[in-house]
């Protein structure tokens, strides 16, 4: 589950993770009340679940409380990579001396978590990565100790040179050390899989009061020495945090903001099947991920394009058949629809059972391809045969995907030519 | 012989009095698997299909010699289940469940690993720590010898080839395609489909490359991670007999988790062609649908 950066954030002042003050507004006035809250001037930040917002236009700064409903409806009309803007967070604007990097995920190789810093923020990190590798640290985490003891064992060397390159000294590698902990600590605490800070900001004195972000000769921040001694202030600017969905039992709390997303995603969640929304006009069903992923590969190399991906499941129950055909058949892309299961424990007529009876239970129009092999197969495809002489009824993939590519292409024809 | 499990295998099943647990016991049951025990907390002294049942791991290693463990516990307590069964000291351990937490899994690994490394202490049986197998997967097949899993024995005969794979249903294709071929298994193993887990390609290779009665190997790949890379630099250097692989997920959209939980291509890393790409460049023939592997097996095994 990807959380919304205000969400992050909130998450991150419950484990003492400084972030600008801020407030969420779904419309304009309640942008503007949040405005006068803050104090101007203010940045108005379009909240989706998707990268790229900045350069899409989604982040304005506003000066005039004026201008602050007429950026807000702007914003809120904006869609970034197919993605509507669900609400704003409006923020103090926060001076800034330097825009770092700091992320805890999984090291899928390690199979452990990993620390990921930077004294070079505020950009795409996989873009620091390729063009300056060394810029970017790397320490895996010792999930067996404390987070404290982790991160002091692990990322001390790193955290004192991320603070060197930042020009500031050994009170920074210790805010730093403090911070990173604070971030391992909410990532294993909270099951996330990430937890990203991108930028963080050594802020001058923050939301005390004004900052200076002078520079004095040495193109050093005139407080630079301030900050690096009694007053270092890490902040937070953006959050990216994604929450192992596995883990959501023990998250209770986290569940309300569960929802996002892909309706046809969320509905299929909801009845136990695995569903993806791809960009197609051929509907998939299969047993198995890896069938499924296949049989997507397989509808490209034969010249057509997949609607969805869609994992009913090994047993492949009529319930989780019948879920899977609503979504699909009420999907008005869809010109067609293959059905690919294979025999395993549960038997290819038993599969063809559960097929008819979760046909039985929608009425779609739709040319639909079935294609059983495995266990019991035969008497799997001679069932269907004979109770459902309207489906086209094969015994392999590479068969089934011919036949239901040349069907969608027809039926694609065939409406041009009506209209 | 075979790799994993063999006839030798004790098996016990975690999990035995749970539906899952007792139709699969059953299963392995009739498949020939000697399962000797089964473990349920608080359901010790009751029997299914004949098998005693443990209130502990220590218990039926202690009592019943299991040295195996399938494991089909629900996924909140499966982090303790494995755990339990690594201490009890079962070598083999086959976590069926599916959907357990990364942080879990991350322990249970870190521990393991961490066991494996230790010493064994002083008047302890030498260990060699807990093979993992999984979690999230259908298992382990050796034809004949013992089905530790979920997998329909009858799928499966005896033979030449061994096969590892991180999809349940794609293992059933391939083998299907096999023993239709008459090209027998010697072992196939699900390693699951989540980032965090026990054996992979890697050393399943190892031990096919070490095991005689296997003379080529089916390696079933899927987008996301680096095993597969990891294995291409692995066959490269050390393994000896033919390798022809499969890579599901040419197709798949960056950012998007393809039913298995391990199955994403992020930032630009673990995509199929860049898999299929790193084995042909070791000389593994890489087939662009399923049923092109059964034919490429049998013509390794004819050249050598």
């Amino acid at each position: 589950m990807d959380l919304y950066e205000w969400q992050g954030k909130q998450l991150f002042r419950e484990a003492g993770i400084p972030t600008p003050r801020g407030v969420v507004a779904g419309d304009p006035p309640a942008a503007l009340a949040a405005a006068g809250r803050l104090g101007l001037p203010v940045v108005l930040k379009a909240q989706v679940l998707t990268g790229g917002r900045g350069k899409a236009g989604g982040v304005r700064i506003v000066q005039e409380s004026g201008d602050v409903e007429d950026v807000a409806a702007d914003l809120l009309r904006l869609t970034i990579r197919g993605h509507a803007v669900a609400s704003l967070l409006v923020e103090e604007v926060v001076p800034l001396h330097n825009e770092l990097y700091l992320a805890v995920t999984l090291d899928r190789g390690r199979r452990r978590p990993v620390l990921l810093v930077s004294a070079e923020g505020g950009v795409d990190i996989e873009e620091v990565a390729r063009t300056s590798p060394e810029a970017l640290f790397r320490v895996p985490l010792d999930p067996l100790c404390e987070p404290a003891a982790a991160v002091a064992e692990g990322a001390g060397e790193a955290l004192a040179a991320v603070a060197e390159a930042c020009g500031g000294g050994e009170s920074l590698a210790e805010a730093l050390t403090g911070l990173a902990t604070k971030v391992y600590a909410l990532y294993r605490d909270r099951d996330a899989t990430l937890v990203e800070l991108n930028p963080m900001a050594i802020a001058g004195v923050g939301a005390d009061g004004p900052s200076g972000g002078r520079s004095d000769g040495d193109g050093l921040p005139a407080d630079l020495g301030r900050i690096a001694g009694t007053a270092t202030r890490l902040l937070a600017l953006d959050s990216k945090v994604t929450i192992d969905d596995d883990a959501l039992f023990r998250q209770r709390d986290l569940l309300e903001w569960r929802g996002g997303g892909d309706a046809r995603e969320r509905r299929a969640r909801e009845a136990g099947v695995t569903y993806v929304t791809l960009d197609g006009d051929i509907g998939v069903i299969g047993n198995g991920a890896g069938l499924v992923m296949s049989t997507l590969d397989l509808i490209a190399a034969a010249g057509g394009r997949p609607a969805n991906f869609c994992d009913i499941g090994g047993g492949a129950r009529a319930d989780q058949i019948a879920a899977a055909l609503e979504i699909i058949t009420a999907d008005p892309r869809v010109k067609a629809l293959l059905v690919s299961v294979f025999g395993g424990i549960t038997r290819g007529d038993e599969v063809a059972r559960g097929v008819i009876a979760g046909l039985d239970r929608v009425s779609s129009q739709l040319s639909i391809v079935v294609r059983i092999d495995g266990n019991n197969a035969a008497e799997g495809r001679a069932l269907l045969v004979e109770e459902r002489p309207d489906l086209a009824v094969v015994e392999t993939p590479w068969e089934a995907v011919r036949r239901v590519v040349q069907l969608a292409a027809e039926e694609s024809g065939g409406s041009g030519e009506m209209d | 012989m075979a790799i994993i499990v063999d006839q030798t295998s004790r098996v016990l099943v975690q999990g035995i009095t749970g539906r899952e647990g007792a139709f699969h016991a059953r299963r392995m049951l009739a498949a020939g698997t000697r399962i000797v025990a089964g473990v349920t907390p608080g359901k010790g002294g009751q029997s299914v299909a004949g098998v005693p049942v443990f209130d502990a791991v220590s218990e039926a290693v202690e009592a019943a010699g299991a040295d195996t463990s399938v494991a089909f516990v629900p996924a909140r307590f499966a982090r303790n289940a494995a755990l339990e069964a690594a201490a009890a000291g079962v070598g083999v351990l086959v976590l069926i469940t599916e959907g357990i937490p990364f942080r879990d899994m991350v322990e249970v690994v870190a521990t393991l690993e961490a066991g494996a490394a230790a010493p064994s202490r002083e008047g302890d049986r030498p260990r060699a720590g807990t093979i993992l197998v999984g979690p999230n997967c259908p298992g382990v097949v050796s034809p004949g010898a013992c089905n530790a899993g979920i997998m329909a024995a009858e799928i499966f005969r005896g033979g030449p080839v061994g096969v590892v794979s991180r999809s349940g249903t794609l293992t059933y294709e391939i083998v299907y395609g096999l023993t239709r071929m008459g090209v027998g298994q010697s072992t196939c193993v699900g390693m699951g489909g989540d980032p965090v887990h026990g054996v992979g390609f890697v050393e399943c290779l190892r031990r096919f490359q070490a095991d005689e009665q296997t003379r080529a190997i089916v390696l079933v790949g899927e987008i996301g991670g680096d095993d597969e890379e990891r294995a291409a630099e692995f066959i490269a250097a050390h393994v000896r007999k033919p390798v022809v692989a499969y890579i599901a997920g040419f197709t798949a959209p960056p950012g998007k988790r393809m039913g298995h939980a391990g199955a994403i291509v992020s930032g630009g890393a673990g995509t199929a062609a860049a898999k299929a790409a790193a084995l042909e460049d070791v000389g593994v023939p890489v087939a662009r649908r399923p049923d092109e592997v059964p034919g490429l097996v049998v013509t390794a095994l004819r050249q050598r």
